[in-house]
């Protein structure tokens, strides 16, 4: 296995990970509410989604379209999505942003799910579906937070496995990230909080900057140095970038303009 | 409204979210690094160190600017 493939891997993996802490949580405050029949089937069917998709667009884009346009279009997909990701992870390792509170939102799904509560009582769906043990609340609310979530992990790896020629590798790595994530999500028993989920967000967003900026050098024709280890070389840059970065953010503190609103946004 | 122009104005909102975000600079940031992926590719050393730098210039940028608005 190449050094390329094993850092697709990682990133996929772990790309997948943060996504489905963030869909387990909303599957499990669905399942709890509503009723796990439900939940696990919306679950099931916006998987079953989502890999059509995979199938349907990653398999045709690797075969038709030429490798090099393949590469920068997807290499800039890549760097817009990673430099998100660890703009937001140094801004909440800093403080500058609200860590990402999942017992937060299993308690405000919770909430909104239960029997009698206005939001339910509002939604399109309630009170139906309800006689044959199935819940139609419970179901949509399982199928978007999967799909949601799940479409960002789509994205990485149609864009990374294709670029690649590992297709196969990338929607692997996703599936193993999914089932460790069920497997351990069901023996800490959604103490999902404990997920360190910022920093996973960190490490993957430099895996996916690095491989944004490979992709796009090679596909306009560049000759990195080192061929595939530059991507560990990328990797090294940007972490020391995103540690250097938090440390200075943490010092300088928050703007007076922000002083003076005096909040601290979570999205 | 129908369905058809429902998925389409969703799909486009999806992009949109996914491309410009919270963080329009980083869009732009990405355009300026294609560009000049495109524009180096036969200056190999200059283009190994340029193209890192301009990511760390619009990530450090763009924090900046996100201290700002918390």
């Amino acid at each position: 296995m190449t050094t390329s493939a094993v850092v697709l891997a990682l990133a996929v993996f772990g790309a997948s990970a943060v996504e489905m802490v963030e869909a387990l949580t909303i599957v499990t405050a669905a399942g709890v509410t509503r009723g796990w029949r439900s939940a696990l089937e919306g679950t099931m069917v916006a998987v079953l989604v989502l890999a059509a998709l995979v199938i349907a667009v990653g398999v045709p884009l690797a075969r038709l379209v030429p490798i090099n346009v393949l590469r920068v279009v997807i290499g800039a997909l890549l760097l817009v999505l990673g430099l998100d990701w660890l703009r937001k992870a140094v801004l909440r390792a800093s403080g500058h942003k609200a860590l990402h509170d999942e017992d937060a939102i299993f308690a405000k799904t919770v909430a909104d799910l239960s029997p009698g509560s206005a939001k339910e009582a509002g939604s399109e769906t309630a009170g139906s579906w309800r006689h044959g043990r199935r819940d139609a609340t419970g179901f949509t609310v399982a199928f978007k937070g999967v799909f949601l979530e799940g479409m960002e992990v789509v994205l990485i790896v149609i864009t990374l496995g294709a670029s690649s020629g590992h297709l196969a590798l990338a929607s692997g790595a996703a599936a193993c990230a999914a089932v460790v994530v069920c497997v351990v999500g069901y023996l800490v028993a959604r103490q999902l909080s404990e997920v360190p989920e910022n920093a996973m967000k960190l490490a993957v967003g430099i895996m996916l900057t690095s491989f944004g900026v490979f992709w796009v050098g090679e596909g306009s024709g560049l000759h990195w140095p080192g061929s595939d280890l530059m991507i560990l070389v990328l990797v090294g840059v940007f972490a020391m970038t995103a540690f250097v970065l938090s440390l200075a953010m943490r010092r300088l503190g928050p703007s007076r303009r922000a002083a003076a609103a005096g909040s601290v946004p979570t999205e | 409204m129908t369905v058809v122009v429902r998925a389409v104005a969703a799909f486009a909102r999806f992009w949109k979210g996914f491309l410009i975000g919270d963080a329009p600079e980083l869009f732009v940031g990405t355009l300026v690094f294609v560009g000049a992926a495109l524009g180096l590719r036969h200056h190999g050393a200059v283009a190994v160190v340029l193209l890192p730098a301009i990511v760390i210039l619009f990530l450090a940028g763009s924090v900046l600017r996100g201290r700002d608005r918390s």
